[in-house]
């Protein structure tokens, strides 16, 4: 789970620096899971979110040909939101894959 | 339009999808088609996909199969869709259900697609399908009516989402046509259709290949979110 885990992330953390180059954009990762993408003063505003999502879903399908929607109902009603920062957002990305393995 | 760009339109095993397909692979444009049924169209220019508009999987295999051969999508044309005719105490939920996939969902899960390829290039087009049934509020026409209503309300308000994509989403709603779709309704009726009309003609396939023109026009970056109605029929 661990292997997967590191896994998922480092897609997403790739997915977030192609990101950032195709779209001017500036995020410091240097803080690991920790960095925050959207929300309390993350760099995201909604735009770049919605883009990054498509992107990470393309990324994850393309690396696992596994086809996940992130923006679903369940991710937008949890309290804590899944875009508030990038370990965040590997969990809740590990979650949807391996939702149909159990 | 440019020759090295792709278009996808829906429906094309006959009428208007199948005239415009054919029309576009005239121009040496790269055309995907989309229908449940195979190629009716014999064109270097023309790829199809055999595929279920009620089918998301099917639907995203289309998608697969564009970003493989062609890597790229700048124009989608909605035009797949189903009419029916019925009085509201007389239409069944398996129609209002077929209706409303045909029409809304297959629309909106082409559009989301497409605008996921497009956005890459920071440019689309995408033209939707509405009917001169929204304005004039046909009795007999509930269902399919309020599908329609429902995709003039999708393009305002993708047309804002999508925007910041450089993407446009416009629609279009013919007057009628002769074509499968409508040769089911009584002829008094589509008499008493014409007959609302401000010119009383029945629509070519060319009228509405005329207006997609305009919309996917390279130079049209700044019309969005409208619908043009043919012959005349106003809101």
């Amino acid at each position: 789970m661990t292997v997967e885990k590191d896994k998922i992330f480092d897609l997403i953390v790739e997915t977030i620096k192609a990101f950032c180059i195709e779209n001017d954009i500036s995020i410091d990762l240097s803080e690991g899971r920790k960095t925050r993408l959207f929300g309390g003063g993350g760099p995201l505003d909604s735009i770049s979110l919605v883009s990054l999502i498509v992107q990470i879903e393309e990324t994850i399908e393309n690396k696992t040909g596994k086809a996940i929607i992130i923006a679903d109902e369940k991710a937008m009603s949890r309290k804590t939101s899944p875009f508030a920062s990038v370990g965040l957002l590997t969990d809740y990305v590990l979650e949807l894959l391996t939702e149909d393995e159990k | 339009m440019r020759n090295n760009q792709v278009l996808l339109i829906t429906g094309t095993s006959r009428g208007i999808g199948k005239f415009l397909a054919e029309k576009y692979c005239e121009k040496g444009i790269n055309v995907v088609g989309f229908s449940r049924s195979n190629a009716t169209i014999n064109s270097d220019y023309y790829t199809h996909v055999v595929g279920d508009i009620l089918d998301e999987g099917s639907i995203k295999n289309c998608f697969g199969l564009i970003k493989q051969k062609f890597g790229q999508l700048d124009v989608l044309i909605n035009n797949a869709g189903v009419a029916s005719m019925n009085h509201t105490l007389l239409t069944p939920y398996k129609t209002l259900e077929n209706i409303f996939k045909t029409n809304f969902y297959g629309s909106f899960i082409f559009s989301r697609e497409a605008a996921k390829l497009m956005r890459k290039k920071n440019f689309g087009r995408i033209i939707n399908f509405s009917t001169v049934a929204v304005p004039l509020n046909l009795e007999g026409e509930a269902v399919y009516a309020s599908s329609k209503s429902a995709i003039e309300t999708l393009t305002k308000i993708m047309a804002k989402e999508l925007a910041p994509f450089g993407i446009t989403v416009n629609c279009i709603g013919p007057s009628p046509i002769m074509t499968d779709l409508i040769k089911v309704v009584p002829k008094d009726k589509i008499d008493e259709l014409i007959n609302k009309q401000a010119v009383k003609r029945f629509a070519q396939p060319d009228d509405v290949y005329h207006v997609i023109n305009f919309f996917i026009d390279e130079k049209s970056s700044l019309i969005t979110g409208q619908t043009i109605y043919l012959a005349g029929i106003f809101k």
